[in-house]
């Protein structure tokens, strides 16, 4: 922690910045002092990746104004911001797979000359490694190195450039608790150097474990600029960000589970690399009960689901659905058996982005009726899934590609609730959601709940899991490690299975 | 000092002002830059462009020498056509077509036997054709489905085998005195022509029209339906759009592609047919001037559209008849390049907003 | 057939075999150099026939294959120009682009050279150059060493282009722009400006390899003389998975495969082979071997799932995830 007399490190007034359909910064400020930890806060969609995108040189304000440490600076490019030592961390790894860490880290790199000099390279990437306390090999490719790993050699690609600033953009949302701490502890002793860090993050536990002070965006400005850490509750600081008092959570009724719906048997599938990502897993499902399957992303869930789902076909074991052997089936069987797929990735596989809401709702096809589809039965059909789901949709006519993220999910969901499904499972349901539309797919998996569906929760929010399951399994490196039913659900406990301590 | 720089601004909703204008501007542009091209080689643009006018549509005999080349092509641009709505490029449309004039002959020359009545003769040979076609298509449909192999190479290639197929038979077995053509069908063969009539309405003489157009423009109403009505075509649309997400609802993916392959290879076989049936009456050494390229390009010219395809062949079927009264003999193949060129090079209109931005430097 | 005839026979088949796979394998190194920044460019065939027909043009006007060979990588590159600007500042469908251009090259050409199709007269070509000692080596020596020079820059060109891909900065961020173009924005890499240069590059060397078959190969110009090699240029990358060494293999192999048909009519012995009818089939012989090797190299993609570079084919535009 550093007294304020400085210059500002950095310094942004007013920053605006449009996309088509969207204004993602309506005016937003924000004050680094150096040698500090400073927390940018808000909720999914508050601007805060675009306004370090802006501060990374990626995008070029509309308008506003950027300042380091004192002087008034136009950022052209990525390389600009890089040369005026402004170091990103992105969310999404910049690193290209195939190449070595080394190689990785000499992208990019000016006043070089023509030739690669390898060695020298990765002696100096190995040495940096261990100076700051994140050590990595640097002959390794990016593809084989964990997450966690991965995230270091990003921390040392900007620092091997000279970074005094560092933005971190939700950086622990890939990493178990403890390599958390790991990384906190690494930034504190950065810190400690002068160099001033930014952290972006909605999660507020972490922002009362490493920031000085916090920033809070709203709606694309700023609500609340450096806050003292020390002396702002998380009530408080969640005020702002929601722009209302928490609410409370759900009422959730105790739940009668009925028989099992879906029973899995030592499962083990393959993944994208050959290795087995799903290591003999056992579960077991039953209807009118929420199962929440925990863990950090990476650990066998995508493969876990597709395999469900039938677009993966498991390596050993058995997938039961109401008794009925189902392991290997394909899509079209396993949804005839009554198990709907709520994706992931909502945007790349959940939906035909140039086609209308009413024909995505019969993206499964169209229900019964003659080989005759016009656009009337189809926006009749459509009004018929949306009084079945009870889910309030955009209109029929509306191009699905322009949809926001809750609204999309409203129409997945109302397509594959419709047909009162035995079985949902559903894969990061609320990721990039805002609260109101989270709120509301909350509601939905608790009706289904109470209608006597079966649920498979797949989420790495340990809260949205604590809030909604009856049982909470963890997975972690492809074994379901742990398993606790709802009256002792415990968040550390959960947490210490997430990163595989028993 | 400001200096002005053009900034692209994608668009969140293709415009539909600039889709709908796409077509004629790549149209006029690519007319544009061949007309250089022209100028470079020393020739007149503008004189070159008005013989090939007059040639293609000054007349009832011209306009029913560009509805005879517009078949094939029309035709063609279907078969292409409703493989691109699907994502899949199948640019062989020329190979399949020669093997559905092969096919066709076959049947004409081989299999039925000349006294056959042309009410049977004709609908087995068009069949015959469309099924070669179809299997020539769909056997690289097959390859992109269950082995990933590209369809863009696999149809190319087995257009040029295609040629050398119809090479052996016509150089050979099929040959009439040495030469490089077959006998002529038998009459019943032959599909009927306007000039047929002219005993009873003498302005058709000599017009060579031939059935062949009918089929192609139902053929056209067909592939709208399918794609636009009707269930099948309701899956192709989705699978076009987001095959991922296909796959994730559970549609039949890699069987559709399929399908669709062997009704694209169909529609070119059918035209090959069409064309050895209804125009020479035999097949020929290289008789189709890259019908089946011709009508990739319409296709795309058209954004797709089966209807839209009509007007657009009947465009480039104007520019093979009038680019026979013109030299040198490339020309409709560098102007068909060109336009497809600009039509590539103009689809950044659709998806972006092309702005001038003063900037500072 | 004796064992000397034997011999004697596989070693014109090889030497010729290397001779006529020089056009495919430049044009396949050039294809990998542009794949290799993520960029397809379909139209090798429109560009090496604009290639041959400005080179054969040039050294008929001229006198001179040096400047023909110039000019046909000239136009090869240039036409490659417009590829560049389509796909990459307009950010256009590669794969319309691609075809277009190899649409628009073959018409160029022919309009541009029809007056060369009549040319007789001996125009310049490119000599051969027999290698003093090596060319007397058995079977090795004809076959490597008593070749065009377009041969031996071709063969030379391989291990550059290796090297440039492994040991340059330049050619590191070329693997990266094709693989990950945002992260190597994100450094300062000009993702556009590289995909540019790499578009322009593997013009340069379809050119080329135009220019090595109307000058070397031929000699001669005839309207739409590559006969597909484009295309086959197109599948050997797949082939070759985006190794300049396996191209090398890929290129000699079909070249004998080209060569093959010729070589068997010729021999007195084989008189099924002197059948003009079993001409046509032999004709077949490269292009179902191309997609034969296709569905082979499908199969060993398909298991390890190893090979194109990931963002093959794919416009980048900043901003968007």
């Amino acid at each position: 922690m550093v007294a304020s007399p400085a210059a500002p490190a950095v310094r942004l007034r007013g920053i605006v910045k449009r996309f088509p359909g969207v204004v993602a910064c309506d005016g937003a400020d924000l004050d680094v002092l150096p040698g500090e930890v400073h927390a940018l806060l808000g909720e999914n969609g508050a601007g805060k990746s675009t306004l370090m995108n802006v501060l990374a040189g990626l995008y070029r304000p509309d308008s506003g104004e950027v300042a380091l440490g004192g002087a008034p600076v136009r950022l052209r490019s990525p390389r600009d911001a890089i040369r005026r030592g402004l170091g990103m961390v992105h969310q999404h790894f910049m690193l290209v797979p195939t190449l070595t860490v080394a190689e990785n880290l000499a992208l990019g790199l000016e006043g070089q000359g023509a030739l690669l000099h390898r060695a020298a390279l990765e002696i100096a990437v190995e040495r940096l490694g261990r100076d700051v306390g994140l050590p990595v090999d640097p002959t390794a490719r990016v593809w084989q190195l964990s997450v966690g790993e991965q995230q270091r050699v990003e921390i040392l690609k900007v620092l091997h450039r000279g970074a005094r600033v560092l933005l971190l953009d939700e950086p622990t949302a890939v990493l178990a608790p403890p390599e958390a701490a790991q990384l906190f502890d690494a930034l504190r002793r950065l810190a400690a150097e002068g160099r001033s860090i930014v952290l972006i993050t909605h999660k507020l536990d972490e922002v009362a474990a490493v920031a000085d002070r916090a920033t809070v965006l709203r709606r694309g400005r700023t609500v609340a600029a450096g806050l003292a850490v020390a002396s702002t509750s998380s009530e408080q600081l969640s005020e702002h960000m929601i722009g209302r008092p928490m609410g409370r959570r759900l009422a959730r009724s105790a739940g009668t589970p009925g028989e099992a719906v879906l029973e899995v048997r030592g499962l083990e599938v393959l993944g994208d690399r050959g290795a087995l990502a799903v290591r003999g897993v056992d579960l077991v499902v039953r209807a009118g009960e929420i199962y929440g399957l925990a863990g950090v992303s990476g650990n066998g869930q995508r493969e876990l689901v597709e395999a469900l789902a039938g677009l993966r076909r498991p390596a050993a074991g058995h997938v039961r659905l109401d008794g009925v052997e189902r392991t290997g089936s394909p899509v079209a069987e396993v949804r005839a058996a009554g198990l709907v797929h709520v994706p992931e990735d909502r945007q790349a596989v959940g939906v035909a982005p140039r086609l209308s809401v009413a024909e995505n709702l019969a993206l499964g096809g169209v229900p019964a009726g003659g080989w005759w589809v016009s656009p009337a039965r189809l926006l009749a059909d459509a009004s018929t899934r949306a009084a079945a789901s009870g889910i309030e949709l955009p209109a029929p006519a509306t191009v699905a590609g322009t949809l926001s993220g809750g609204n999309l999910q409203r129409v997945i969901l109302a397509r594959e609730l419709a047909a009162s499904p035995r079985l949902i499972v559903a894969a990061q349901p609320t990721r990039g959601l805002d609260v109101g539309a989270t709120e509301a797919v909350h509601r939905l998996l608790l009706d289904q709940r109470a209608r006597g569906a079966a649920v498979l929760l797949v989420s790495e929010d340990l809260e949205e899991l604590l809030c909604l399951a009856d049982r909470v399994g963890v997975l972690f490196g492809g074994r379901l490690v742990g398993e606790l039913a709802a009256p002792e659900l415990d968040a550390g406990r959960l947490g210490r299975w997430m990163t595989g301590a028993s | 000092m400001t200096w002005p720089r053009v900034v692209f601004e994608p668009r969140l909703v293709p415009s539909p002002w600039a889709r709908r204008l796409q077509p004629p501007l790549a149209l006029v542009l690519g007319l544009a830059l061949g007309a250089v091209v022209l100028a470079v080689a020393g020739l007149s643009p503008l004189a070159a462009y008005a013989q090939m006018a007059t040639g293609a549509f000054g007349s009832f005999y011209a306009l029913s020498d560009t509805a005879v080349k517009a078949t094939p092509i029309l035709l063609t641009a279907l078969a292409a056509l409703v493989t691109f709505r699907v994502g899949l490029w199948n640019i062989g449309g020329e190979g399949q077509l020669l093997l559905g004039a092969w096919a066709a002959t076959g049947v004409a020359l081989h299999v039925l036997p000349p006294s056959t009545p042309a009410v049977l003769f004709l609908p087995a040979l068009l069949v015959a054709g469309a099924l070669a076609g179809a299997l020539w298509a769909g056997g690289c449909g097959w390859l992109r489905a269950r082995l990933g192999v590209s369809e863009i190479i696999s149809t190319l290639l087995l257009t040029y085998v295609a040629a050398q197929w119809n090479a052996f038979f016509v150089f050979g077995p099929w040959s009439e005195g040495g030469f490089p053509l077959t006998p002529r069908f038998p009459e019943a063969a032959w599909l009927p022509r306007l000039s047929d009539a002219a005993a009873t309405w003498p302005a058709l003489s000599g017009l060579t029209l031939h059935l062949g157009l009918a089929l192609a423009l139902a053929a056209a109403a067909f592939v709208w339906v399918l794609y636009e009505r009707t269930r099948w075509g309701f899956r192709l649309r989705v699978e076009g759009d987001n095959p991922r997400a296909a796959v994730y609802a559970g549609l039949p993916l890699a069987r559709d592609l399929v399908l669709v392959m062997l009704l694209s290879g169909a529609l070119a076989g059918l035209a090959g047919a069409a064309e050895v049936s209804g125009v020479v009456h035999r097949l020929q050494d290289r008789f189709s001037p890259g019908y089946g390229f011709s009508g990739v390009i319409v296709a795309w010219l058209a954004r797709l559209d089966p209807w839209l395809a009509v007007p657009v062949a009947f465009l480039f079927g104007g520019l093979l008849v009038g680019g026979k009264e013109v030299q040198p003999a490339g020309i409709p193949a560098m102007l068909q390049g060109l336009v497809l060129l600009a039509i590539a090079g103009t689809q950044v209109l659709v998806r972006v907003r092309v702005r001038v931005a003063w900037r500072e430097p | 057939m004796t064992a000397a005839e034997a011999g004697l026979f596989l070693t014109n088949l090889l030497a010729a075999g290397v001779a006529r796979g020089t056009p495919i394998l430049l044009a396949t190194l050039g294809e990998i150099v542009t794949e290799r920044s993520g960029v397809l460019n379909l139209g090798l065939e429109g560009l090496m026939l604009v290639g041959a027909m400005s080179a054969f043009g040039v050294a008929h006007v001229t006198g001179s294959a040096a400047l023909g060979v110039l000019a046909g990588t000239a136009a090869g590159g240039l036409l490659a120009a417009l590829h560049a600007l389509v796909t990459v500042a307009l950010r256009a469908d590669q794969v319309v682009s691609g075809l277009a251009l190899a649409f628009l090259g073959g018409g160029l050409a022919a309009v541009l050279g029809a007056p060369l199709v009549e040319v007789r007269q001996a125009v310049d070509t490119l000599p051969v150059v027999a290698i003093p000692g090596l060319s007397d080596l058995p079977l090795l020596g004809p076959v490597l060493f008593a070749q065009n020079v377009m041969v031996y820059l071709a063969l030379a060109l391989v291990p550059l282009v290796a090297a440039f891909l492994r040991y340059t900065r330049a050619g590191l961020h070329l693997l990266a722009v094709g693989e990950h173009p945002a992260a190597a924005d994100s450094l300062g890499v000009r993702v556009g400006r590289v995909r540019a240069v790499a578009v322009v590059v593997g013009g340069l060397f379809a050119g080329l390899a135009g220019a090595s078959l109307s000058l070397a190969v031929t000699p001669g110009w005839v309207d739409g003389m590559t006969a597909g090699q484009g295309w086959i240029a197109v599948a050997l990358v797949i082939f070759a998975r985006w190794d300049p060494w396996r191209a090398a293999l890929g290129a000699g192999l079909f070249g004998v495969l080209r060569r093959l048909p010729l070589d068997l009519q010729g021999q007195d012995g084989l008189a099924f082979f002197q059948d003009p009818g079993v001409g046509f089939f032999l004709n077949m012989l490269p292009y179902l071997a191309t997609v034969a090797v296709l569905v082979a190299g499908s199969r060993q993609a398909v298991r390890r799932r190893l090979g194109a570079p990931a963002a093959l084919g794919q416009p980048f535009e900043r901003g968007r995830r």
